[in-house]
């Protein structure tokens, strides 16, 4: 498993499979709000949780057909499948890794491009801990849809439709925790739903993106 | 001498349609089995069956679990990872060590820090048949093991099948060239599945 993992994030890494591209998206993502809605501080500050969460889940989307489909167009998925480990525990250490490559670096970067946003003071903790919380449910739900397309030619399209309304309820609670963060307001509630829909995807959906992939090798 | 795979009218599909049926083999420790066949017979869905990789439709399969390694068309090797990591990763996946000795069979000691993507479809096959002598699996099921192989690398192959088997291991090889193997063959042409496509020939739709 550890091997798996290291494996994945040397690939990630050599192959610039994403590991910087995400992040250098997000950035680019972030800058090009400003000049979208023009120089008001004011505007920006207020919508800067919700910019940083929808760049953060779009960088994060980015690389997400990568997971299983080249180790599919060479063969490895196939032997990973007949070899000792679990096709649940790959797939929880494909999207572990994912995160590490994706999610990780963006959550360590977000207060950066926080100052582009003029993120108001308070919200820099909030939006790291929503960022750091709900990053890993992103990995996870996309995984399952890599796993759906891992057959198909083309299939990038088709899993953005498919994961980006699964993302839906992370974004929401995400972005309200940062909000609520940044204004001093009470989160108790959207960072406990935060958590527990990351919980409840690192706990189920490493089972169903196996039996897709199962399926898909067939 | 015991037994390792043994295979009872088994019926395998391919698309939904059923392809082979009827199929019974056996393999006992030190044998190897080759597997005969017009391209689109459904040599490589019986392997993938036998594999696991594809429910059978019909029929039982008994192996002793965790046996079973599979090589097929494609060799599972990254091109960004040098020859000696590619098989570290294969050996600690398995658990099992021998990148060395895997390194040596197939005479890739040379080329062990090169990336694999600058090997030759020669080399790589190499490097995608010495990952089974990583995994220390007893059954090799094998597809086509030696398409692009030249002929010095496919005696390489048969002297590490011969040393396979002689170490109590056994192997399912599909393949179209003579291996110099003392085996017996399997031809599986009369195992066509009567029913679904085509009318006596094979379909290339369903390889």
């Amino acid at each position: 498993m550890i091997r798996l993992l290291l494996r994945d994030i040397v690939l990630a890494v050599r192959a610039g499979g994403g590991f910087g591209l995400g992040l250098a998206f997000f950035l680019i993502v972030t800058v090009l709000v400003p000049f979208g809605v023009g120089p008001e501080a004011d505007l920006l500050s207020r919508i800067a949780p919700g910019i940083l969460w929808v760049g953060a889940l779009l960088s994060c989307l980015l690389s997400l057909d990568r997971i299983f489909q080249l180790d599919f167009e060479d063969g490895t998925l196939d032997l990973l499948a007949t070899a000792p480990i679990p096709m649940e525990g790959v797939v929880a250490v494909k999207a572990l890794a994912h995160w590490l490559t994706t999610g990780l670096p963006l959550v360590l970067a977000a207060p950066v491009f926080g100052v582009l946003l003029n993120l108001p003071g308070p919200g820099y903790v909030w939006l790291v801990a929503s960022l750091a919380l709900g990053t890993p449910a992103l990995s996870m739900i996309g995984a399952f849809g890599a796993a759906l397309t891992v057959g198909l030619k083309r299939g990038g399209l088709l899993l953005s439709l498919l994961v980006l309304p699964l993302y839906v309820p992370t974004l929401i609670y995400g972005t309200e925790v940062a909000r609520r963060g940044a204004e001093g307001l009470d989160l108790g509630a959207p960072i406990a739903l935060l958590a527990g829909i990351t919980l409840a995807a690192l706990a189920l959906l490493p089972f169903a993106a196996a039996a897709a992939i199962r399926v898909n090798l067939r | 001498m015991t037994s390792l795979l043994e295979v009872q009218d088994l019926t395998v599909q391919r698309g939904g349609v059923a392809v082979l049926a009827g199929v019974s083999l056996s393999l006992a420790e030190g044998e190897a089995l080759i597997l005969r066949g017009p391209n689109g017979s459904g040599k490589t869905t019986l392997l993938r069956t036998i594999a696991g990789l594809q429910p059978s439709s019909a029929g039982r399969i008994s192996v002793v679990p965790e046996a079973i390694a599979y090589a097929a068309h494609a060799d599972g090797v990254k091109s960004v990872l040098t020859v000696v990591e590619n098989l570290r990763f294969w050996s600690g996946i398995y658990g099992a060590g021998g990148v060395e000795e895997a390194l040596e069979t197939f005479e890739l000691e040379g080329l062990a820090d090169r990336p694999a993507g600058a090997l030759s479809a020669g080399q790589k096959r190499r490097l995608g048949l010495s990952r089974l002598l990583v995994t220390g699996r007893s059954i090799w099921v094998l597809d086509e093991p030696t398409v692009s192989l030249d002929r010095a690398a496919v005696a390489m192959f048969a002297g590490a099948v011969r040393a396979h088997l002689a170490a109590g291991g056994a192997a399912l090889i599909a393949t179209h060239i003579d291996l110099g193997l003392e085996a017996r063959t399997f031809d599986v042409a009369p195992y066509k599945a009567r029913a679904g496509s085509g009318e006596g020939e094979f379909d290339e739709a369903f390889l």
